[in-house]
């Protein structure tokens, strides 16, 4: 059952990430658009999802390696998304399968 | 809300539909991840009704695995403080990603915009930076790409919950590896140049060092700041030589 304490938790959690969500924007107008700040939100982007892969990456077992080399080659060999994420998962299920 | 050049080519719904149809492979693994909370959500105690609610207001995927993780079903024992304050601390990049789609307006300060925001998420951010890129990214597009992933996302967490008594264990179906793959092929989709070797190597580092050293929560947030750090003193002292 739910109670008034869990619909004012994922209230809370809600407002929170929307307010983040929005600060992100409205900061980006005191921001340079060139020099140093602008350089470093440039680089934003992909040292944020690096950030996000490596860890899971070097956690995980043989099965997480085998995987993320397969999903890599299959996202260079065809650039599509739906493919390298099913060459990872497929690899990471039969290489678990097999240890 | 939107620019007007970009809608004489384009009609409205025609660049919502745009949207949709450029995230339709990153919903296939939203909805796998989705599974996998919602599955998970199940074992944490949350009902049916609270992991819509979570799913549909709060709509943040890594911050709600970390709600989870300190969950009661118990409602005197639900450390409401500190869920609340693990998810700001998960969430706090999205002040890095909302800020980077600032170009995409006119002007940021106005409703639409604002609630906009709401609809942001790693994947539809990553696809809509990879249209700005190519300068062809306009507000109704990651509008679409927001609404396609927040319905597959309240969809998936729901199954996953009542579906949770048959799916055991996720990582049985290698689906827990969703996340990572899709992450990795998006972030290999932003390779610009070497000049994104050393950003995405410390970032990289920073965040292995991070999760081991201080706390996995924090690093996304630690690595993303470093690696991002770097590369912007990598490019300007290039430039100065």
């Amino acid at each position: 059952m739910t109670s008034p304490e869990a619909l004012y938790a994922i209230a809370l959690m809600g407002l929170a990430t929307f307010a983040i969500r929005v600060a992100g924007l409205l900061l980006a107008d005191r921001l340079p658009r060139q020099g140093f700040i602008a350089a470093w939100l440039r680089y934003i982007p992909g040292a944020v999802l690096a950030a996000l892969v490596a860890p899971a990456i070097a956690t995980g077992g043989p099965a997480e390696i085998v995987a993320a080399l397969a999903t890599a080659l299959v996202f260079i060999a065809t650039r599509s998304l739906i493919a390298a994420m099913a060459a990872g998962v497929i690899l990471v299920y039969l290489v678990r399968l097999l240890l | 809300m939107h620019d007007r050049l970009k809608d004489e080519e384009t009609s409205p719904f025609g660049e919502i539909g745009r949207g949709v149809r450029a995230c339709v492979p990153v919903c296939i693994s939203v909805g796998a991840y989705g599974l996998v909370w919602g599955v998970l959500a199940g074992q944490a105690g949350l009902s049916p009704f609270e992991v819509l609610a979570m799913s549909g207001f709060v709509f943040a995927g890594s911050s709600q695995f970390v709600a989870l993780d300190l969950w009661s079903s118990n409602a005197a024992a639900l450390p409401i403080g500190a869920i609340v304050l693990a998810v700001v601390i998960v969430n706090l990049r999205y002040v890095l990603l909302t800020a980077t789609l600032r170009p995409l307006f006119a002007h940021a300060a106005r409703p639409g915009a604002l609630a906009l925001m709401f609809l942001v998420t790693d994947e539809n951010w990553a696809i809509t930076v990879g249209e700005m890129n190519k300068g062809r990214a306009t507000p109704l597009f990651l509008l679409g790409g927001g609404l396609a992933i927040w319905s597959v996302w309240l969809a998936s967490t729901v199954v996953g919950r009542l579906a949770g008594s048959a799916i055991d264990d996720p990582t049985t179906y290698g689906l827990d590896f969703a996340f990572t793959a899709t992450f990795l092929a998006l972030l290999l989709g932003m390779w610009r140049g070497r000049g994104d070797i050393v950003p995405w190597l410390v970032a990289g580092l920073s965040a292995i060092f991070a999760a081991q050293m201080i706390d996995s929560n924090w690093s996304i947030l630690i690595g993303g700041l470093v690696g991002s750090l770097a590369g912007a003193l990598v490019e300007i002292w290039r430039q100065r030589r």
